[in-house]
């Protein structure tokens, strides 16, 4: 399977999961981020993904050859949904294959980090209420907020951070 | 008033179905795909060159390191990447080239582009075998634009039957070979050996690595008085404030910084370029590069992925 990929349909962990398979493998690892109900105290209906393939491909394709190189793994893989997605949807998936389980844990954790800070993906939340919203982009100079991992975007430096669902 | 500027497109989207091989990967210059080879010459000719594609190719390995033109109607063979490239740069005049004309030398190349007549649909060479417009390595003007979309609607699909009916400056091919192309193993291999013999000196250079095609346009051959034709493609919550996923407008901004100032201004952006990244031709880049004419620009909101 390729390294990263975006899917407009469904994500099928089992079919990933087989990918990365191998004989050397003593353990596979993964995250699953879902489409939460709520977040920042407003009721989320749906979500809507998208993203700039032709340079998200490429970010994506660097972070995952990165874990691998970092931590030593055997295989690794992302795919990410695009379009959009229901309460529960499974909106992005991590996989790792190794030898030992710490280097699987740590390798998929950096996945999930880095495309959340680095590839060109956007979501738009809709809200209960009817209004809706760009996570990170539209209240950024209103709010301030603590996240377990910084800001979703490198280049931003305002006071606020964190509108993201965090998955983990 | 001035000739609107010329940009290349080499096609690269047949299925290759006689040769059995993909056309645009088969080498005839040393150790260079056909395909880069085609490039090269056009970009000598054009202040921006891409590579025309079906949406089902952008990643393939021979085609994924240039700047792309993805086929808006995939099936219907050349006139579609025509027709895209049209469409997403309608202020220009394309230089299409196919890809399998192993023959085709940068004096003809030349040759078409002086005799350029910016006042017809398009300038074409006259085939030595038939007398017809020759489509695949002629010069299509923006005029061309609605009657390609129209001649598309209608069901029609040959970019010569196009050009038959079209107000096109024909011009007579200076060497009677030089558009003769290849379609089948053995007429590759014949075309091997004869250009082998030396009897056809290699239309370009040999400007292969892949850092050239990052910033595709020359110096050069920019536009005049600074000014550049930019595309720029909006995403997420730009796309919404702006109305629009991608325009394409003529600018005097020179970095990525000042284009933003520009165009923030125009849709009244929210944001500020402290907030953004920014890539150029697909590619993250510096606030301060130098902007060059047939960029594709792209400004990247806070990302929000996972």
């Amino acid at each position: 399977m390729k390294a990263f990929a975006f899917s407009q349909t469904h994500l099928v962990p089992d079919q990933y999961r087989a990918a990365l398979s191998d004989p050397a493998a003593g353990g596979y690892a993964a995250f699953e981020g879902w489409v939460r109900n709520h977040n920042e105290g407003l009721a989320v209906t749906r979500l809507e993904y998208e993203a700039f393939e032709a340079l998200a491909n490429k970010e994506g394709e660097r972070i995952v050859a990165e874990a691998i190189e970092r931590y030593g793994v055997i295989k690794a893989a992302c795919v990410h949904r695009i379009g959009t997605l229901a309460i529960g949807d499974l909106a992005v998936w991590v996989g790792v294959s190794s030898r030992h389980r710490a280097e699987a844990f740590a390798a998929c954790r950096y996945i999930i980090d880095e495309v959340k800070h680095r590839v060109p993906i956007w979501k738009k939340e809709h809200y209960v209420n009817g209004d809706s919203g760009w996570v990170n982009c539209e209240r950024c100079a209103t709010h301030a907020h603590d996240h377990d991992h910084g800001h979703e975007h490198e280049g931003h430096r305002p006071p606020a951070t964190g509108y993201g669902q965090k998955k983990d | 008033m001035s000739s609107p500027p010329l940009f290349g497109l080499v096609l690269a989207g047949g299925a290759s179905t006689r040769m059995q091989r993909d056309k645009a990967a088969l080498e005839y210059h040393g150790q260079q795909s056909q395909l880069r080879w085609a490039f090269n010459l056009l970009s000598d000719s054009c202040a921006a060159t891409f590579v025309s594609v079906r949406p089902d190719q952008r990643n393939d390995a021979t085609r994924a390191s240039f700047p792309q033109i993805v086929d808006r109607e995939p099936g219907a063979g050349p006139i579609a990447g025509i027709s895209a490239a049209l469409l997403e740069h309608p202020k220009v005049a394309w230089l299409v080239l196919a890809c399998d004309l192993p023959f085709l030398t940068a004096a003809t190349l030349n040759h078409l582009v002086e005799r350029r007549d910016p006042q017809r649909v398009a300038t074409a060479y006259r085939s030595s075998h038939d007398g017809l417009p020759e489509p695949l390595c002629a010069i299509w003007e923006p005029a061309a634009r609605e009657s390609v979309l129209a001649y598309l609607a209608s069901g029609k699909q040959c970019p010569r039957k196009f050009l038959i009916n079209s107000d096109v400056a024909l011009l007579d091919l200076p060497d009677a070979r030089a558009l003769d192309n290849v379609n089948t193993a053995d007429e590759y291999g014949a075309a091997q050996a004869t250009l082998a013999v030396g009897d056809r000196p290699p239309a370009t250079g040999d400007r292969t690595d892949s850092a050239s095609l990052a910033r595709v346009p020359r110096p050069e051959t920019r536009a005049p008085a600074a000014t550049r034709t930019v595309r720029v493609q909006y995403y997420a919550v730009l796309r919404e404030q702006a109305g629009r996923s991608e325009e394409t407008l003529d600018t005097n901004a020179a970095t990525p910084a000042d284009l933003y100032e520009e165009l923030r201004r125009r849709h009244d952006f929210r944001l500020t370029s402290s907030q953004l990244k920014v890539a150029i031709n697909a590619n993250f880049s510096e606030w301060q590069a130098r902007l060059a004419h047939g960029d594709t620009v792209v400004f990247i909101p806070p990302v929000a992925g996972g």
